[in-house]
């Protein structure tokens, strides 16, 4: 099982309460997320299905590699993080 | 006239409203304070209110008011679709860089016509044209735009991206729409958007390579109106001037008496005579903020001929606020408007610009401002 905590900054606009899911791969760990929650799907990800610009997903504490496809692997037990990606002063 | 206005800032929506007879402007009502709101669309068939509200870490979001503001609802965005497999990339030509098939930013969004009740059109970064026929229930791309092989040369003016900002639906038949695109000149359907054809004959660009200056397709009109009682006539506010159009934008003519300087971002036309239009200028590209100091409306009552350079009531020292496209409106009288600048001031008038009454100056930045018709 993988433990999914989102941005205390994203709860005013979509609430996103941490979850329990399944998946092995970040996509497959959001879309498992988004489906309990499909409204935080574009607060997430683009157009395309890719990471928004400005965010990051974090995986037992290291930022994701593919940005793209999220293909990273996940391994059970896990924790994720998905925040804002945080730049300037 | 209309007694209540929409204030889209760099940190949310404000709505302004006064009474009848003397009674002053203000501030009633704040909505997504805090975050971007690009554009508001107080829809002028039905009053419902539309906002573009552009989160910078969780994309742009489209919102929706039942009830003339007072309470508002998340809908559908538009989204781009998927990235057809193995489709090649346009790219920039002016930095080289992708066009994403992503939404960047809702920069244009207008009420279909009359004849057709929930129509919306929104024009967008990275230069798609979205319509719902459902009011934001849902959106579906323009393909037909999107498609356009001369896309390829549009590029982004103050943008990283080209971007549509300026939509007017003719109001003799819904089906004959023109776009304004920076940079990528004036499109025009006449059967809601299956076909387009560019109409740009006569701008020119002072800013590209003298063998292209005349190039239709990848001109920078600013802002673009319509007369809504003559739609024939059309003024453009462009990069290096003002033009202007009396044949339905087949062809432009450039107006270069406008005082005190051509450049600026905003125009707005007056809604029954065609040769009425107000504009709010700036020094030129390079150097964005009044001239002199001085803010000043300048307004042609003859197509362009001569202008009055209005500035009663407006801050004449150190002012150095600048007015976006979207932050000049008119009402359906034809005598009352405001505009909102970059550094949070809103002015409005009821005698078409002779004299001038500041509603604030401590606003976030305005981007878009309009009234309420209904």
């Amino acid at each position: 099982m993988i433990e999914v905590t989102f941005t205390a900054n994203i709860q005013r606009y979509v609430p996103c309460p941490p979850e329990t899911v399944v998946g092995r791969t970040v996509i497959e760990v959001l879309n498992s997320v988004f489906a309990l929650n499909e409204k935080a799907r574009g607060y997430v990800l683009d157009d395309q299905g890719g990471l928004r610009k400005h965010m990051v997903v974090f995986v037992n504490g290291q930022p994701v590699r593919d940005r793209t496809t999220l293909s990273d692997a996940v391994p059970d037990g896990a924790e994720v993080y998905v925040m804002q990606a945080l730049s300037g002063g | 006239m209309n007694n209540r206005i929409f204030v889209a800032t760099r940190k949310g929506l404000f709505t302004l409203d006064r009474g009848n007879g003397r009674v002053p402007w203000a501030i009633s009502g704040a909505a997504f304070v805090g975050v971007p709101v690009s554009i508001v669309l107080p829809d002028p068939r039905d009053g419902w209110v539309y906002a573009a509200v552009g989160h910078g870490h969780f994309g742009t979001k489209f919102h929706r008011s039942k009830d003339r503001g007072a309470t508002w609802e998340e809908c559908a965005v538009p989204v781009y679709p998927p990235k057809p497999e193995g489709a090649e990339d346009i790219r920039c030509p002016m930095r080289g860089i992708p066009i994403p098939w992503n939404l960047e930013l809702i920069w244009g969004l207008e009420a279909g016509g009359n004849d057709e009740p929930g129509a919306l059109w929104c024009g967008t970064l990275p230069g798609g044209l979205f319509r719902s026929n459902d009011r934001g229930t849902s959106w579906e791309l323009v393909r037909s735009l999107w498609d356009q092989p001369k896309r390829k040369d549009w590029f982004g003016g103050g943008m990283d991206y080209p971007g549509i900002h300026s939509i007017c639906v003719d109001p003799r038949d819904s089906r004959h729409v023109t776009v304004g695109v920076s940079c990528g000149g004036v499109w025009v359907t006449r059967d809601r958007g299956e076909t387009w054809e560019c109409r740009a004959k006569g701008m020119f660009a002072a800013y590209l390579p003298p063998e292209r200056k005349f190039e239709e397709h990848t001109q920078d009109p600013h802002r673009l109106v319509q007369c809504p009682g003559k739609p024939d006539a059309m003024w453009v506010q462009h990069h290096n001037g003002v033009f202007r159009s009396i044949d339905g934008s087949a062809s432009w003519q450039e107006v270069a008496t406008v005082q005190p300087s051509t450049f600026g971002f905003a125009v707005a036309v007056h809604p029954t005579d065609p040769d009425t239009a107000w504009f709010v200028p700036a020094v030129k590209d390079e150097l964005r903020v009044p001239v002199d100091g001085k803010v000043v409306v300048a307004r042609t009552r003859d197509g362009g001929k001569s202008f009055d350079v209005l500035r009663n009531g407006l801050p004449q020292e150190h002012a150095y606020d600048l007015t976006y496209r979207h932050a000049l409106d008119i009402d359906e009288s034809g005598e009352r408007l405001a505009f909102g600048s970059t550094t949070g001031s809103v002015w409005t008038t009821d005698n078409q610009g002779d004299s001038w009454s500041c509603v604030t100056t401590h606003l976030p930045p305005v981007y878009s401002l309009r009234f309420a018709r209904t």
